[in-house]
């Protein structure tokens, strides 16, 4: 038990702190979810990827610094404590690039990981079907062999920032026959392959960030299949354990959302004790979630995988998120409901955290069975 | 960064946690409790030769010299096993507190507290009542910001019925004197920051238990022809129960580093005693939820671990309290 930082890694933040300082934009930014928004954020991801703090912890040789999980959760605390904009990358850098590096061949990764990392192909994960969202192994969209590949005929919903990326990445079936999570594939698709339809949709807070991706018989070249054919649930689980656990909500942004929670309460709370009890459960929260991780970071370490657990952290920051973000929004008391205020933007997303990479319904589920042992039912594939 | 224990310190906890299973069964609990609060003979022993109690007292005074973040998860064990009597008083708050006051109180009690043969009961500032209080050799008692350590013949004792009857607990009537002074305010800040943090590590301990009592429970009783486990409701509340656990014990190991290495000790502190008291506080309610009415009876042994938590929660500063040290800590 050392919970001191090493010289190393002390140096290492006070690097961050002082390029962040210097370049992060201010708020004019505006939000990575819409068309405007998005293109100004593909600017910042471009700078930081230039100055080599896009993907820290990758290695050098695909952009990043070869940095450790803890000094990648510093770099994330800094960022966030700067005020720097959200990463609309995340879903291609975090998400799909650790199944990329598992399970990718030399070919791909030399092929997609640079361009991820610069911001020049930004990918949007597609998982969900309208049939397929907590019972995500109900896919229905196909592939079909073809001669180089495969032709792709399905529809899929929710892709964040799907109406912007260039590329989805989802589950398709590849064996009619199989069923559930048997006999699907991982593919990668470029978004402006003939038969691909993106339609925006509007979200609950007016942005338009989601996408439902329509593919009529679009054709994807072997190259472009992540994994083993008929074995994409696996490769998939990889992205999903990344979601759910460490690497979507690192500790950085709810510890800068508790400080500036704090702020906020020091300017507006008038010293209302059960506000005061609101604000300090919500920076404690952030606390706990921080000591949590770096617990995590010490066990992977020591060649421990997470598995089921990162249901637990899902749960804890997701509705961490919303109890912050509740408290803020009673502190502004009627300006809260001005759509300016960027604590009521913060709000509305964090209503989406228990919905999000697998709900909180189902995490429960699994803690329930994976964690304590329980008995499963209903029996997944509808048997009785 | 490396936030996690050593080899060496799994081992000594394994250690523990095994010698805890054979001597402090729940039958020995519930043994206990019939007697009122004394501890039989055997448990008494097997807890002098586990060594807890020698952990923090340093080697000069026989003992084992080492630090909290070991003692911590001894502590969490002892919880586990909802060991009765003074081994969080003695081990975890008198031991570090004489070795800091060093002179002739460390001479004259560290060393029976490393071998195990005296126990402590402690009187903090804010609470009327002492738990062991006629079962211990030494009192530690704050008057006035000052601490004071004296000898059960030298106070006046009214017994009082804790809602534990593994707790003896007792109105404390001492006049100071001036020649059991053990130190000012720095000094009991210590005895309140070690009693919080080691109270913290008993609650998850408890909650742990019950958590475990409950899933065992559940995998085995069945309505509708099948376990009550395999529903999601019962499910949901147990993953609650385990998520809030699981959040609080990181935070106990690092107010224990914060011990033996300074920093915000009394922040920690309040922080891991806030969460651990409202994590056991889910775990209790979860359990006798899940339990159905045989819960609700003291047959089930899941009563002693309720009714200790319920006992702990608030010594040493409840929840609120904490968290209102917490505020003024951050707040101002």
């Amino acid at each position: 038990m050392d919970l001191n930082f090493t010289e190393r890694e002390q140096a290492f933040r006070a690097e961050c702190r002082a390029w962040l300082t210097a370049n992060v934009p201010g708020p004019e930014i505006g939000s990575g979810d819409t068309r405007e928004g998005f293109a100004a954020h593909i600017a910042w991801e471009k700078k930081l990827h230039a100055d080599r703090w896009a993907v820290v912890s990758w290695p050098e040789a695909y952009g990043g610094r070869g940095a450790s999980l803890i000094e990648w959760l510093i770099f994330e605390e800094e960022y966030y404590l700067a005020g720097a904009p959200s990463r609309v990358t995340q879903n291609g850098i975090f998400l799909l690039a650790p199944a990329l590096f598992e399970y990718g061949t030399d070919e791909q990764k030399a092929r997609m990981l640079k361009p991820m990392a610069a911001a020049e192909f930004t990918w949007a994960q597609a998982w969900s079907e309208p049939n397929a969202g907590s019972d995500l192994a109900n896919q229905s969209a196909r592939a079909v062999r073809v001669e180089g590949g495969w032709r792709l005929t399905g529809q899929k919903t929710w892709a964040t920032r799907g109406a912007f990326c260039d590329g989805i990445y989802g589950l398709f079936r590849t064996d009619p026959e199989a069923r559930r999570h048997k006999g699907l594939t991982y593919f990668l698709v470029t978004l402006d392959s003939p038969g691909v339809t993106v339609r925006p949709v509007e979200r609950l807070d007016g942005d338009e960030g989601f996408a439902e991706v329509f593919l009529e018989d679009v054709f994807v070249p072997d190259r472009d299949v992540l994994g083993e054919v008929d074995r994409g649930w696996y490769v998939a689980m990889t992205t999903t354990n990344s979601e759910r656990g460490l690497t979507l909500r690192s500790p950085g942004r709810f510890l800068a959302a508790a400080h500036r929670l704090k702020a906020l309460y020091q300017r507006m709370g008038d010293g209302d004790p059960l506000l005061r009890d609101r604000v300090v459960r919500a920076w404690m929260d952030a606390q706990a979630y921080r000591d949590y991780t770096f617990q995590t970071v010490a066990r992977m370490l020591d060649g421990h995988s997470i598995g089921a657990e990162s249901s637990l952290n899902k749960i804890f920051w997701s509705e961490m998120d919303i109890r912050l973000h509740e408290a803020a929004m009673e502190l502004l008391g009627e300006s809260a409901e001005l759509d300016t205020e960027s604590w009521n933007r913060g709000y509305q997303f964090s209503l989406a955290g228990p919905i999000y990479a697998g709900t909180n319904e189902i995490q429960r589920n699994l803690v329930a069975e994976r964690v304590l042992g329980l008995p499963r039912w209903p029996q997944r594939g509808g048997k009785k | 960064m490396r936030f996690a224990f050593t080899d060496d310190q799994i081992t000594l906890r394994d250690g523990v946690r095994e010698l805890l299973k054979g001597a402090c069964p729940p039958a020995v609990v519930r043994e206990t409790w019939e007697a009122g609060g004394v501890l039989p003979a055997a448990l008494t022993g097997a807890l002098a030769e586990s060594g807890v109690a020698a952990v923090l007292v340093p080697e000069d005074f026989d003992g084992l010299g080492m630090t909290a973040s070991e003692l911590a998860p001894l502590i969490e064990e002892a919880g586990y096993a909802a060991v009765p009597g003074l081994l969080l008083e003695t081990a975890a708050v008198a031991a570090p507190v004489l070795a800091r006051v060093g002179g002739v109180p460390a001479e004259r009690w560290l060393p029976g507290i490393a071998s195990g043969e005296l126990s402590v009961a402690l009187g903090l500032a804010g609470t009327a009542l002492v738990a062991g209080a006629d079962q211990a050799s030494l009192l530690l008692l704050e008057r006035e910001g000052h601490l004071y350590a004296t000898t059960r013949d030298r106070v006046s004792l009214t017994p009082e019925q804790s809602a534990d009857h593994t707790r003896r607990l007792f109105q404390v009537d001492y006049t100071p004197d001036p020649d059991d002074l053990l130190g000012g305010p720095e000094l009991t800040a210590l005895a309140l920051d070690a009693a919080a943090i080691a109270s913290a590590a008993f609650l998850n301990g408890l909650a742990r238990r019950m958590l475990d009592m409950s899933v065992d429970y559940v995998k085995v009783r069945e309505q509708f022809g099948r376990p009550v486990g395999s529903f999601q409701a019962v499910k949901h509340h147990l993953a609650d129960a385990l998520m809030h656990l699981e959040f609080a014990r990181p935070a106990v190991w690092r107010a224990a580093w914060t011990l033996s290495t300074g920093g915000e000790r009394a922040l920690q502190a309040s922080m891991a005693k806030a969460r651990a008291s409202d994590a056991a506080d889910l775990a209790g309610r979860k359990a006798l939820q899940v339990h159905g009415a045989i819960g609700y009876t003291t047959e089930c042994d899941l009563h002693h671990w309720l009714k200790r938590s319920w006992a702990l929660r608030r010594a040493f500063g409840g929840a609120a309290w904490h968290r209102a040290r917490v505020a003024e800590h951050l707040l101002t």
